[in-house]
């Protein structure tokens, strides 16, 4: 499979580590942002590959575990609604809320379903004019567009009973908010290479100035993650900094111009409470006012709804890099997949759930 | 209720009074009767089920008896590959064959969702009367009931199959034994991605389509070459990976799998990478899984390469004593990981 096999290459990624190992020669801590480059990892064992002067720590790049339990709340709260087609992305109706998450509403017979487009949940709307169709709009940079998009069709095609949950955030000003934190261990970024399609890179070259460190947009391939980890080392080894690309087959530093422009043209930025960081200013887009018809919280008035973490679960220390999931007290124990406390245990793209799946138990080999 | 179907039906559907199944159906008096006489007797028709009593009265030559039972509630009902009906039949005849046992005979219990199309029902029915007729199997009694729209989604069916065990034979999921080769028939998550990219919601078009295929001649096949098989499963719901952790645990050993082995379409392939699910999970209905001894493990491949429904056989990987209870896969960077079992429906991702 083209623009696959190829960034799958056992032999190109056996080159690559034995460049990573030549170069290397101190203690370097290298941050993956995206819950998706985490996934690979650990699917693919690159941890067990690197030079032990090498440590990968997990980002909050994963939408699902860094949607606050006050929007799970709000989600289900409207969803239990006996007027309400309540719809979302899949990896959110397992997260669970205070007391349920949305699979449970579902089963109690209320209206809650899937969809892979929030264009999807639009035709829904069109399709159901007597029933409130809502959309839950969780995401970074990547589902920004989307969403975007379909508020303002819903406006220009005058769907009323359209609304979308927002809870987006974004990458940037948690990144710098990690490089600020006093207990920070981050040197280098690979940064998330999907986010990047959209955003371009310039974003990111103020921050690699200010806390001169190297960031790397990266893919998701082994191959990528080699070549970025590869980029960063050297730069590190060289005591340089700034921005390089290797995901150059997706991302160049303008992004895509016109996703950026509607998502402007519908959000603006706004202060957001990341599940387990908490607030983090600008990090997160909001509907703008001439769009707040659209806005589900207000619509259905649950933006008052305020909830509590379990305190068992060190997802936020995960989320941060400043301790590994298998360091959790409750990691496969009281909290599993199937039970889980925290939402890094929730989505496939969750640090907590990545090593749970691929490698909590240490396995023999010959 | 609107239900796609699909074109070159082989046979005219008979003459009723009417096109959709009513209540009156279900209530055992003329409709019923009319049903079983035009619609279920010309399709399944044999010695047993034309006495039309309650129950079907066989013999079985000596020997231990395999019996499995399995409900079909498939959405869509018709798939590219296949349909709701030879589902019905294929996936019966799989269950009772892994146990090396010969299908002999179905049962078959129809729920039919009011307005049903009668034009939908006969098509279901040809698939069912193709599908026993190539697994060799006769459908040998049956009973339906109708409940009210909306009570059920179009139809369901129950089948439950019986077959014979040759005395020689003793397959069982608890019988892997380390040093065993896995043995896997073809390639991997057809059906699955088939289904779900067929399913409303999923606007991409694809040629993928169902495996669903009755095993018991390829199961016949390896069992004739090597009566010594430990273990056969068919990789259904919860895909290669479930079965592979469900034998590791009910033999208390570990199993090795390697991940440039594993047989798999580009276009499934890409409709997993785009889905964001793991082919490893991904339901087949026309695949089996066997633990075989070592030193039989070429031949058997060899007889299974032989038969069309095992040209793409592979040696997937082998049984260990370590890991107990775990399977570890062998990943294309030579590094390990462990392939664990799904915790439901695989859920798309976000992005």
């Amino acid at each position: 499979m083209k623009f696959l096999d190829e960034f799958r290459n056992p032999q190109i990624a056996c080159q690559l580590l034995q460049e990573i190992a030549a170069t290397v020669t101190k203690d370097w801590v290298i941050m993956e942002i995206c819950g998706g480059q985490t996934h690979s990892i650990l699917r693919n064992g690159i941890d067990q590959l690197l030079p032990p002067h090498i440590s990968l720590v997990h980002g909050p790049g994963c939408p699902v575990c860094v949607t606050p339990l006050e929007m799970i709340d709000q989600a289900i709260a409207i969803a239990s609604r006996p007027d309400v087609i309540f719809t979302s992305f899949g990896d959110m109706l397992r997260v669970p809320g205070s007391e349920k998450d949305l699979l449970q509403v579902k089963s109690e017979g209320f209206d809650v379903r899937t969809v892979y487009s929030p264009l999807d949940a639009l035709e829904l709307a069109r399709e159901n004019r007597e029933k409130e169709v809502v959309f839950f709009a969780v995401g970074f940079e990547t589902t920004a567009p989307g969403n975007a998009m379909a508020v303002r069709q819903a406006a220009r095609k005058k769907i009323s009973n359209f609304s979308i949950l927002v809870s987006h955030v974004t990458v940037p000003p948690a990144m710098e908010a990690l490089l600020s934190s006093p207990e920070n261990r981050v040197q280098g970024y690979l940064a998330a290479g999907h986010v990047c399609a959209i955003m371009g890179w310039w974003e990111y070259e103020p921050i690699a100035e200010k806390f001169r460190i190297p960031i790397v947009p990266t893919g998701f391939e082994p191959v990528d993650i080699l070549e970025g980890i590869l980029l960063i080392i050297q730069m590190l080894e060289a005591g340089e900094y700034g921005v390089k690309n290797q995901y150059n087959r997706t991302v160049n530093r303008e992004g895509n111009e016109s996703a950026q422009r509607v998502i402007r043209e519908i959000f603006q930025k706004t202060d957001r409470n990341w599940r387990g960081i908490g607030t983090i200013p600008a990090s997160g887009f909001c509907l703008r006012s001439e769009y707040a018809q659209f806005d589900a919280a207000r619509r259905f008035s649950v933006d008052h709804i305020q909830t509590r973490e379990s305190p068992n679960c060190i997802s936020g220390l995960v989320l941060q890099g400043l301790k590994k999931p298998t360091e959790c007290p409750v990691f496969g124990k009281e909290c599993t997949p199937a039970q889980p406390l925290g939402a890094t245990m929730v989505s496939s793209e969750g640090a907590c759930a990545a090593y749970y799946q691929h490698q909590h138990i240490k396995v023999t080999t010959e | 209720m609107s239900v796609k179907i699909p074109e070159a039906l082989t046979c005219p559907i008979p003459k009723t009074d009417y096109d959709t199944i009513q209540m009156a159906h279900g209530a055992g008096g003329r409709l019923s009767a009319e049903l079983v006489e035009k619609f279920f007797l010309p399709r399944f028709r044999n010695a047993i089920l034309e006495k039309l009593d309650d129950q079907a009265v066989i013999d079985l030559p000596p020997g231990r008896v395999a019996i499995s039972t399995d409900s079909f509630v498939v959405s869509p009902i018709f798939f590219p590959g296949g349909d709701i009906g030879d589902l019905a039949v294929n996936g019966t005849v799989n269950d009772v064959a892994m146990s090396g046992a010969k299908p002999r005979y179905l049962t078959a219990g129809f729920i039919l969702e009011e307005g049903l199309p009668l034009e939908v029902l006969h098509r279901v029915l040809l698939s069912m009367e193709a599908a026993a007729s190539r697994a060799g199997v006769n459908i040998i009694t049956g009973d339906t009931k109708v409940v009210e729209r909306g009570h059920c989604d179009n139809l369901f069916i129950n089948t439950t199959g019986i077959g014979v065990i040759a005395t020689h034979l003793n397959i069982s999921a608890g019988n892997l034994k380390p040093g065993d080769k896995i043995l896997l028939s073809g390639t991997i998550a057809d059906h699955g991605a088939a289904i779900l990219t067929t399913r409303k919601g999923l606007s991409f078009s694809s040629e993928l389509t169902s495996d669903t295929a009755p095993l018991n001649g390829l199961v016949e096949a390896m069992t004739t070459i090597c009566p010594e098989i430990h273990a056969l499963r068919d990789p259904t719901r919860g895909g290669v990976a479930m079965t592979l952790n469900e034998f590791a645990r009910a033999s208390h050993v570990g199993i090795l799998i390697h991940e440039e082995r594993i047989p798999i379409q580009s276009g499934v392939r890409g409709a997993c990478e785009i889905l964001g699910l793991d082919p490893l999970l991904v339901a087949n209905e026309g695949k089996l899984i066997a633990s075989v001894p070592p030193e039989a493990a070429d031949e058997v491949l060899a007889a299974m390469r032989q038969h069309p429904l095992g040209r793409n056989a592979v040696e997937l990987g082998e049984v260990t004593a370590e890991n107990t209870g775990l399977v570890v896969m062998r990943t294309a960077l030579g590094t390990h990981r462990i392939v664990d079992v799904p915790l439901g429906e695989q859920l798309p991702r976000i992005c």
